[in-house]
């Protein structure tokens, strides 16, 4: 083999690594903890203790990242496949969640607003929680499939209405669930010191690559979102599909649903899950998916919810107050949302090529 | 300028990057006439009236318009309708929720005040003056789309219009809307206006035109007296082929076809929702066979609905003998059915997937959703086929829109050959790429049939049907109007079955 041929081999393993989808969530995520690195090392620290039920539990930033990044995690998985399906998004997926909380809160109260005891196990409120949600996605997945609704408008029913369903189906009321073993999906579980949330996101991606590996729902979705005409006629029902896609989004946000009620035991309708479509759908553009539909990566949107949390929790640190948070979220995913733009990045791996042969040439020269 | 004449084009040129659109044509227009232009898809016709409207800019020649000294300058729709001409197009381009007296005068008042009263009565006026069934205060959606369409061309004569050019204004009309319509051109005539008229329906042309202007690959063929281009003429001048020159090719096909067997597929009375007549078909084992007709006469639609591409209203139809229910493309592949679709980008490709994906669509889609192919496997697969139709491609997970448009076309025969389909149907599979491909496709379809395949077989091009297919049917404003077979497949007997009526 002669330098040369190396060379060009060298060259295309760097190009074809940048030109690969999930390098823009992996360098965001790499920037950030490079930031925290130089400006305060102690970011990264973890420490055990103990919470005030006596079980150990680890603590620090990082595990606050994989917690309170998991229903973000959760909900990229269904949004990805809605987006790469019907190329729009669900803004509805906010209100849905609170729609699921309120359906297992009010599964495992009954009537009475203080229960000493639960009314109902929790594996069927949240089965409970899960028809209901998924019913809800086939709503806003009909009104994209059949009706041929742009998916934003299509949500936008939803996302307007779906917060006071919450509170009618609790009649108004705050209901709040003593129960111990309800904390544990948004907490720990006993002798655990990891956060339950981040098992229950593992869980879903894994379940995920399975039905991905498993089944042929990646190519499907994909020929439906990039050529509905083609996949039709090649034997796929692009409205089934379209619809099948919401109503698995429907199951994300069932269990979102469960992790959030969890966490406080009770609920608050109109806070609860508050702007986590718009993350969710960010999640989607920062794994460098296209938010017109087709093409998708699963991982590369599921880091990309990491990264939002990883980014939110970096602000916290250094104590940005919460109403100034979104305005510093905004510049760091104006510059990200550019960097993984198509023609930026093809202008980037460019100049790569361009530094690597001048770098390569000038030695000999 | 010829006496006259309101209209003349010298020497027009208008080329884009790869295309030569229009080379030298000259187009001539005279007061009170309607003049059909004429041509196959891609001859021009739709560019000329692009450059006369101001919608392109031309490369080269002149325009003359009457009353006008020396060439006019025509850069935008604006400055082509303040010349006088104006363009109804085949979708209605006015204010479906103004009323009807609104989109007449729509964008032509002066100063701020409006007087509805006066409006309405000149709209009125206008419409009674040209017979059109629509009062001036109605919603314009209300009206028929003849209607419509006759609103839009009354728009154009009361803004004084000396030339109307009508593009394919019939093809969403029945046969009452289009008598109207023609009732109105003809009015039209009589008013002294030129009328530039495109459709792809032969009838229309002989019933209401003057005169014929015939392009073809962006070349001027002729301008013709209506009387002196019998139908034939016009077919054979619009497909490229003199009647004289025509050497009737011998079919010299091994007829394969096993006459006494079971068809592998046959259909009484198929219809579909694209509006074309019910028709009978059958086609046996080793057998090809072909559909032709002129652009729009209900080829493709005949086989979509074989597919069930289109939503099927009617027929019955069997596969191998057995009845069945064919309503969408899931079961045509199920009963050994393939499609190759017409429109590549469109129906054919899946573009930013993979070559491979491509390659294995149909074949995975017809296997089931809880069996997907390992990727070895999808790789071998690809392979094999790469290798057979020779597709040129870097790799296996190159985007298949990256191909050229021959090899995107082999990529799909690639993805329905996979399925081992029993009765193949290839709609246009030559259009768009380049020779060498086209010969390989033709040979390819006869070593399929040789092996006992059953394939039909669409091209525009009608050597390529006489190459390769045994039995042609043959298709006219949407009807099967014949079915030819043996020493019936010469060029002169196919055009005098498309051009129908008389015999050449």
């Amino acid at each position: 083999m002669t330098e040369k041929t190396v060379l060009r081999k060298q060259e295309s393993w760097i190009s074809s690594i940048l030109r690969h989808q999930i390098i823009i969530p992996i360098a965001a995520l790499l920037l950030l903890s490079l930031f925290n690195l130089i400006a305060d090392p102690s970011f990264f620290c973890i420490t055990l203790g103990h919470n005030s039920a006596g079980n150990p539990v680890l603590s620090g930033n990082l595990i606050t990242i994989i917690d309170c990044g998991s229903e973000l995690a959760i909900l990229a998985i269904g949004m990805t496949l809605v987006t790469a399906a019907s190329g729009g998004q669900d803004i509805s997926v906010g209100a849905a969640i609170a729609i699921s909380g309120s359906v297992i809160i009010r599964v495992l109260c009954g009537t009475n607003t203080r229960p000493d005891t639960l009314q109902a196990p929790i594996i069927v409120a949240f089965l409970v929680a899960c028809l209901v949600a998924m019913a809800f996605g086939a709503f806003n997945g009909a009104l994209v499939a059949f009706f041929r609704i742009q998916p934003m408008v299509a949500t936008l029913i939803l996302f307007t209405a779906g917060r006071s369903i919450a509170a009618w189906i609790n009649n108004n009321e705050l209901p709040v669930i003593s129960d111990e073993s309800f904390t544990y999906f948004g907490g720990y579980l006993p002798g655990i010191p990891i956060p339950t949330p981040f098992f229950i996101a593992l869980l879903c991606y894994l379940i995920t690559w399975a039905v991905l590996k498993f089944t042929t729902l990646g190519l499907y979705v994909q020929s439906v979102g990039i050529n509905e005409k083609t996949a039709h006629l090649n034997g796929l029902n692009p409205v089934l599909i379209k619809l099948a896609t919401y109503i698995l989004l429907g199951l994300c946000v069932a269990v979102c649903g469960l992790i959030k009620v969890s966490r406080i035991s009770t609920i608050n309708y109109s806070v609860i899950a508050k702007d986590i479509e718009m993350d969710a759908i960010l999640a989607v553009a920062l794994g460098g998916n296209s938010l017109s539909g087709g093409k998708f990566n699963m991982s590369a949107s599921i880091l990309g919810a990491y990264v939002i949390q990883f980014l939110t929790t970096t602000l916290y640190k250094f104590n940005v107050q919460s109403d100034a948070l979104s305005a510093y979220k905004a510049v760091v995913v104006i510059v990200l949302v550019v960097l993984s733009a198509p023609s930026v990045r093809e202008k980037l791996s460019a100049l790569v090529r361009k530094l690597h042969t001048s770098g390569q040439t000038t030695p000999a020269a | 300028m010829r006496e006259k004449s309101v209209l003349e084009m010298h020497g027009i040129y208008k080329s884009f990057p790869g295309v030569k659109a229009l080379q030298n044509v000259d187009f001539y227009l005279r007061e009170g006439e309607i003049h059909a232009l004429m041509g196959e898809n891609g001859a021009g016709k739709s560019t000329l009236i692009k450059v006369l409207t101001g919608v392109y800019g031309k490369d080269a020649g002149e325009i003359y318009l009457k009353g006008h000294s020396g060439p006019v300058r025509i850069h935008s729709p604006q400055d082509a309708q303040n010349a006088g001409i104006s363009t109804v197009y085949q979708e209605i381009s006015l204010c479906p929720n103004l009323s009807v007296a609104e989109n007449i005068f729509i964008g032509r008042g002066k100063g701020m005040r409006v007087s509805w009263k006066q409006m309405n009565s000149d709209a009125a006026k206008l419409l009674t003056s040209l017979d059109i069934p629509a009062k001036p205060t109605q919603q314009l959606a209300s009206c028929s789309i003849a209607v419509q369409q006759m609103v839009a061309i009354a728009r154009a004569v009361d803004m004084d219009c000396r030339v109307l050019i009508l593009d394919e204004p019939t093809s969403s009309l029945d046969e009452s809307e289009v008598a109207k319509l023609f009732r109105l051109m003809r009015q039209l005539r009589e008013r002294g206006v030129g009328i530039v008229f495109v459709t792809h329906f032969l009838d229309q042309v002989y019933e209401v035109c003057d005169r014929i202007t015939v392009l073809r690959n962006g070349q001027l063929v002729g301008e013709y007296e209506i009387e002196a281009l019998p139908r034939v003429q016009l077919v054979s001048k619009m497909l490229g082929k003199e009647l004289d020159d025509m050497a009737d090719i011998k079919n010299n096909l091994p007829v394969s076809t096993e006459k006494d067997s079971v068809p592998v597929y046959e259909a009484k009375g198929l219809c579909s929702t694209e509006g074309i007549q019910p028709f009978d078909f059958e086609i046996r084992r080793g057998e090809v066979n072909g559909f032709t007709g002129l652009l729009g006469s209900g080829r493709s639609e005949s086989v979509r609905a074989i597919f069930g591409a289109d939503r099927v209203t009617s027929g019955e139809v069997k596969v191998n003998g057995t009845p069945v229910q064919i309503k969408k493309p899931i079961d045509a592949m199920r009963h050994g059915i393939a499609y190759l679709a017409e429109d590549r980008k469109r129906d054919g490709i899946v573009g930013d997937l993979s070559v491979r994906d491509n390659i294995i669509l149909a074949l995975q889609v017809k296997n089931g959703f809880f069996k997907p192919f390992s990727k070895a496997k999808a790789i071998k697969f690809a392979r094999e086929y790469i290798k057979l139709l020779d597709i040129k491609t870097a790799s296996v997970n190159t985007p298949v829109a990256s191909l050229s448009g021959g090899n995107q076309q082999k990529v799909i025969l690639a993805r329905w050959l996979l399925t081992h389909p029993n009765y193949l149907i290839l709609d246009e599979p030559t259009r768009g790429i380049d020779v060498g491909t086209k010969v390989e496709i033709q040979k390819l379809v006869l070593k399929l049939a040789a092996e006992g395949m059953s394939v039909t077989f669409i091209s525009s091009e009608t050597d390529e049907m006489l190459r390769t297919c045994s039995r042609l049917l043959v298709m006219r404003d949407r009807k099967l109007v014949g079915e030819l077979t043996g020493d019936q497949l010469t060029q002169s007997h196919i055009m005098n079955t498309i051009a129908g009526g008389e015999q050449a």
